[in-house]
Parts: C-alpha cells; structure tokens; sequence
C-alpha cells in the first residue's frame, strides 16, 4: 500500500464520488438514484480509508465501518421506497412522483 | 338674586321641576321598549298623557312662579373635573317658564292632534317615541342652566329632528331630506361649540348666569374676543332656527308628518337659535357688531322666505318658507335689543303656526294626501273646521289689526326697530309685512277657494273626533287677541328694549303696519281672488324667470350644490386614489411578485431538489474558496 501515493486514492474517491453525484442529479430511474448514492458513500468510506492509511490513524476504519452500517440502513429504506414508488405509479422513473410542488 | 331664589325655592315644590323632563321620558322609554306590541291606541295614549302631564305640571310651575318667582336645582353633578364641574342643574325663571309653556302647551295639543293625524300609519309607536324623546330633549334646552346641558338638548332635538323627518323611511328622497336637515344643522351645532369653548377658556366657566355676570367685567363693549364668542353663537343660532345662509334644510323638512312639521319645525325646534340669543343677551350687548349682523340676518332672511312662499305650490313649503320669514322677523328684534319683543313673536308664532300647521294636516289627510294647491281649491264648504283654522292663523300670521295675536307682536317688533332708529330694518320689516298678506291670501284662496282641481279634493272627507277638533279649537283661540293677552314675565330676565320707554310716534306706526297689513290683504284678494287671469303672467316672459327663481328660493340649493356639494365629491372622487395608497399596492404587488418567483422553485422533482443544493454546495464552497484564497 506504501506504493500508491495517498493524492491518488483522493483523487479516485473524488472521480468516484462526481460519478455518483452525476447519476443522482441525472438519472431518472430510482434504481440507479439509489446505486448512485452507494456509489457516493462508499467514494467517501474509500477517502476515509486512504487518509487514515496515509496517515497511519485508526479511526479511518472505524469511520468506514459506521458508513458501510449507513449505507445499509439507506439501502433498506430506499429499496423500500422504491417498492412504493412501483406500487402507486407502476413505474420507476422518479419524476412522475412530483405532486408536492408549491 | 340667586340666592335670594335659593331661599324661596324650599318653601317651593321644587320636586315639581324635574317631571316637566321626567314624564316625556318615561313616556319615551315605556314606548321604546314596548317593541311594537302595544296598540294603536295605547301607543297614542301614552305618547300624549306623557306630555299632557307635562303640561299640567308646567301650569302648576308657573302658579308657583307667580307666588314666588324663579327658582334653580341641581339634581346631581354630571361631570367632575377638577374647577369645571357642570352639573343636571335646572334654572326656571320667566324666559325658561314662556318657553317650557309653549314647548308642552302647544306640544300636547300637537300630539293630540297627531293621534287623528297618523291613524292607520305604520310604526305609531315609533313615531311617539321620537316625539316625546324630542320633547324631553327641548325640556331640558330651555332649562339647563349651563351651557353644556343646553347643548345636550340642542342636540337631541337635532337628532329628533332627523329621525322625524325621515319617518317615512321607504321613499329615500326623505331620508335624504333628513341627511340635509342634520347636516346642514351640524353646521351651525359646530359653531356654537367652538363659542362654548371661547367662552370657557375666558371665563372658565359655562354656567349661564355666571358668564352672564362675568362678561362685563372680562370685556369692554365691542372687545374682538366678545364680538367674535357672539358670532359664534349667532352661527350656532342661524342653523337651528334656518336664518341665511342656513336655511336650506328647513323646506325640505316637510318631508315628514305634519304634526312634526308642527311641533319641531314651526313651534319649538328652530325657533331654539331665538331662545339661545335671548339667554345669551348680556354677551351679545358687549357685541354690536354681531348684535346688527343679528338684525340684518333677520331682514334679509325675512324677505328672501317671503318671496320665496309667494311661489310654492305645495302648502307645507308656503308655510315653510313663512316659518323662516317669521324667525327672521324675531332675529330683526333681537338684532335691536328687543329681546322680550323676539320672545313675545315667538309665542304668538307658535300658537298660530301650529294652528296652520295643524289645519293643513287636516285638509291633507281630508283629501287623501293631497298638498298641492294646484290640485286643491273649493274646500271651504266641506271642511269648515280646517278653514276656521287657516282663517284665524293666517289673520295672525298676516297680522290682521286688533283682532289677531300676529298683529300685536309683529306691530311690537316694528315699534321696536323705530325706536332703535334702524330704518333699514323697519323698511324690510314693513316690505315683510305686505309680503306675508300677499302670500297667506294666495294659500287661503288657493286652498279653499274656486274650483276643486282634482278628484282627492272633490271626494273630500270631513275630519272628525275630540283629537281632530280640540286641538284646532284651542289654537285658534290662542292664535286671537286672546293668545296676545298672555304676557310672558320677561322684565326680570331680559333688559328692556329700546322702545318700551318711550311712545312717541308709536300710534302713527301701528297705523302704517295696520295699513300695510289690510292693503297687502286687499292687494291678495284682488290678485289671487279677482283677477285670475293677471296670474298667467307668471307663465311667460320675465314673470316666468321671477316665478322659477322664487319657486326655488333663489336658488341657493344650487349655489350649494355647486359651491361646495360637487367640489367636496369630486375632492372625495380624487382622493380615492391616492399616491400613497399607490405606494403600498406597489409593495404588496412586488411581495406577490416574489413568491409566485419562489412557489416555482418547489417543484416537486426530487432531481431538482438535488441539483439545486449541489449547485448551492458548490456555490458556498467556491464563495469559501474565494474568501480563504483572499485573506
């Protein structure tokens, strides 16, 4: 690990982290919303890993295991909404459910 | 003197004084709050008893007052503020007493009269509460014995006033009538206020013996202060009692029932401005000015009225216009210190007005409604009672010689404007006189005389009835020599005229007013009896132009009408809309502006949502950038 410099794990975890955040504010289906935010937490569990690696800390793991638990718990309720959503509208693209607009 | 009233006035049944109030009160308050279940006829029973007692005791009052002379009570202070304590206090003394005696005298025979009057009108009740409220409220004018309680009786017979004229409220030209009434009245009502307050401030107080008492010692004669306090008053006085300028409102008062026309706008009501200037003499005797422009009033409203009756057609406005004529007579008098003389006129005038008044009613509701003279005539044979009436009110409104009560005060005021040495005043007085025969003779004959013009005339119906017939009766006794018999005991209260000490010349004038009187009558019966056909003149040509001008009194509704009415409207129209209205409706829009702006963002998109807080992200952390790069 002493190989790869610590700018290079950032700067993955920043392109990963972009590429999620795209396919939130982009991305029509809920499917890919919610893997888009997988995808975004687990950029910032891999920043965490690379700084405290970097830095030789301990708490860069413990961070990243509180994110994996996060992770899963929103996995839960967003799968669950999502179920909801194909419930009511019969479908999975998230702009149809918009009625509470101003 | 007032102590000395004092004294004597516990040996008196001084308990008698407050039920000359008291009793229309009641009668007020038991008929406001029956709700309309009371009938016809105890509506009408208890409306009249009140005032009849009333009279009673006021005759009581006055075998009391002949043993043992004016007396005062306070019932209970009504306001408390530090020296300026105004208290329910009354004061009867013989002006008080004259005017208390014509006020529920005529007033009972008035109310009498209206039990005939309005029978199967709707809201008799109504009617007599308003009545007898107004009669309260005149009670307690002529007694107050300070300027603020008198100004509480002012004003609520002012307000009676209104609510009568608009009695028959489903036609709104009445109610309009009214509005004019109270409105133009208010006027006046401001004036003497602001003279209340003038007279407060420099004498600190308002009793009215007391400034009586003051104001020679405050001022010196013809003082501006004093000058301008009595033309405050006298503006107070001229839209009461409907003196030029003032005077607009009193015609179409008519609008209401006769015996209010009667009762409020002939007999008590506007003749209150005579009995506040006979009251307030000792300020308007520091005030020459204001005390001619009193008696210059009085000529000019006398002339501008009798002219104006001269063309009416309607026999309530002829005798309308004659009220006025004969207040401004009384304002001649006073205006040349005759104030006992004013007092004197204005009995008579009550006892021969209501007489009118009464005897007009009567062929009005005889012929089914009917009040113009253009559609009357003829009525002399079928309702000798109502003729009777006119016959005798119009000799003394006419002042018929020797025989008639008009003659004796009216021929008095003329003495008095002589001996005054104001010949302006004597001319137009004696021009009134002619006037007022010309135009009564053209009311009789026109009423009673000729043909019957139309189908309510022909189909007359004979009144009948004690209420019908005693009223009439009386008045007309009152309004002969005999109503001219009752001196009212005045030499205490009032100073003493300019002609009461001297006669010289006296006998010549009472022949030049009987002369102008009898010759004005025979000048009537030629014009309006005889030859008919002189009358066609008033159809065409300048005759024509003289007939609308004096139709329609000179046209001052106009004037007003265009000198103040529509300039205030369109004043109004303008500030309607106006520039800081504007200001704010262009803040309230700008607000509205916003949030439609804003309610747009909540789009309900969750895409949207998150595209704006990244965009907001990344603006902060820019704006941070920039900031942390910057320091």
């Amino acid at each position: 690990m002493n190989g790869v410099p610590m700018e290079h794990g950032l700067v993955l975890a920043a392109v990963l982290f972009a590429l999620g955040l795209g396919g939130l504010m982009f991305r029509r289906n809920m499917i890919f919303v919610l893997m888009s935010l997988e995808v975004m937490l687990n950029a910032a569990g891999l920043a965490f890993i690379v700084a405290g690696t970097g830095w030789q800390q301990p708490e860069g793991q413990a961070m990243f295991l509180l994110v994996i638990t996060l992770a899963a718990a929103e996995a839960s309720v967003g799968l669950a909404l999502l179920i909801q959503l194909y419930h009511r509208f019969r479908t999975l693209n998230l702009d149809v459910a918009s009625r509470m607009r101003g | 003197m007032m102590e000395h009233a004092t004294t004597l006035s516990i040996a008196q049944p001084t308990t008698l004084l407050p039920l000359t109030f008291l009793l229309p009160l009641v009668g007020t308050l038991i008929l406001a709050f029956s709700r309309g279940q009371l009938s016809y006829r105890a509506s009408a029973t208890v409306g009249t008893a009140s005032i009849g007692l009333a009279a009673l005791t006021t005759a009581a009052l006055a075998l009391g007052f002949a043993a043992a002379g004016p007396q005062q009570l306070t019932l209970w202070t009504w306001i408390a503020v530090g020296d300026f304590t105004p208290g329910i206090s009354l004061a009867l003394d013989g002006l008080s007493l004259t005017m208390l005696g014509v006020i529920t005298g005529v007033g009972f025979f008035i109310h009498l009269f209206a039990a005939w009057y309005m029978r199967g009108e709707d809201g008799i009740t109504r009617f007599y509460t308003y009545m007898n409220l107004f009669v309260f409220s005149m009670v307690l004018l002529v007694l107050g014995d300070n300027l603020l309680l008198l100004f509480l009786g002012w004003e609520g017979v002012g307000l009676c006033s209104y609510l009568l004229i608009g009695y028959y409220y489903t036609h709104s030209a009445n109610g309009w009538a009214g509005f004019k009434a109270f409105v133009i009245t208010r006027i006046g009502d401001v004036f003497l206020a602001l003279g209340m307050f003038l007279l407060f401030t420099r004498l600190g107080t308002l009793n009215i013996a007391e400034i009586l008492e003051l104001a020679p010692q405050a001022w010196q004669a013809g003082d501006t202060t004093v000058e301008l306090a009595a033309f405050l008053l006298l503006g107070g006085a001229m839209g009461k009692s409907a003196q030029l300028p003032l005077h607009t409102w009193l015609a179409d008062a008519m609008a209401g029932p006769t015996p209010v026309s009667a009762l409020i706008h002939a007999a008590t009501m506007v003749t209150a401005g005579v009995y506040l200037i006979a009251r307030m003499h000792g300020i308007f005797e520091l005030a020459p000015t204001a005390l001619y422009v009193t008696g210059v009033i009085g000529a000019l409203t006398l002339l501008m009225a009798g002219f104006a009756a001269l063309a009416q057609t309607d026999i309530k406005r002829v005798l309308a216009y004659s009220t006025m004529s004969q207040i401004g007579y009384m304002f001649l008098a006073l205006g040349v210190g005759a104030y006992d003389t004013a007092i004197f006129h204005l009995m008579t005038h009550a006892f021969f007005k209501a007489l009118l008044f009464l005897s007009a009613g009567a062929v009005i509701i005889s012929c089914h409604h009917e009040q113009d003279m253009r559609r009357l005539g003829g009525l002399w044979r079928k309702l000798p009672l109502p003729y009777a009436g006119f016959m005798v009110g119009g000799a003394a409104l006419a002042a018929l010689p020797l025989i008639s009560a008009g003659f004796y005060s009216k021929d008095e005021i003329l003495w008095q404007a002589l001996a005054a040495d104001q010949q302006g005043l004597l001319i137009a007085g004696l021009v009134g006189a002619l006037l007022t025969s010309l135009y009564t003779l053209r009311l009789i004959i026109g009423t009673f005389h000729g043909t019957a013009k139309s189908d309510n005339a022909r189909h007359a119906e004979t009144g009948r009835g004690l209420a019908h017939g005693l009223p009439l009766v009386v008045l007309a006794g009152l309004s002969t020599f005999v109503g001219a018999w009752i001196t009212p005991p005045l030499a205490e209260v009032l100073p003493a005229g300019p002609g009461d000490a001297t006669h010289v010349g006296h006998s010549s004038l009472e022949l030049l007013a009987a002369a102008t009187a009898l010759g004005g009558m025979a000048l009537g019966v030629w014009l309006f009896g005889l030859r008919r056909g002189w009358l066609r003149l008033a159809n065409r040509g300048p005759g024509a132009g003289l007939w609308h001008l004096w139709h329609h009194a000179w046209g001052f509704d106009l004037v007003f009408d265009w000198t103040l009415v529509r300039p205030y409207r369109l004043t109004v129209w303008l500030l309607k809309s106006d520039l800081f209205d504007g200001l704010f409706r262009l803040l309230a829009r700008l607000v509205r502006l916003l949030h439609l702006g804003l309610s747009r963002t909540q789009s309900g998109r969750v895409r949207g949502y998150a595209i704006t807080m990244v965009a907001g992200v990344a603006l902060i952390l820019l704006s941070l950038a920039l900031v942390i790069q910057g320091t």
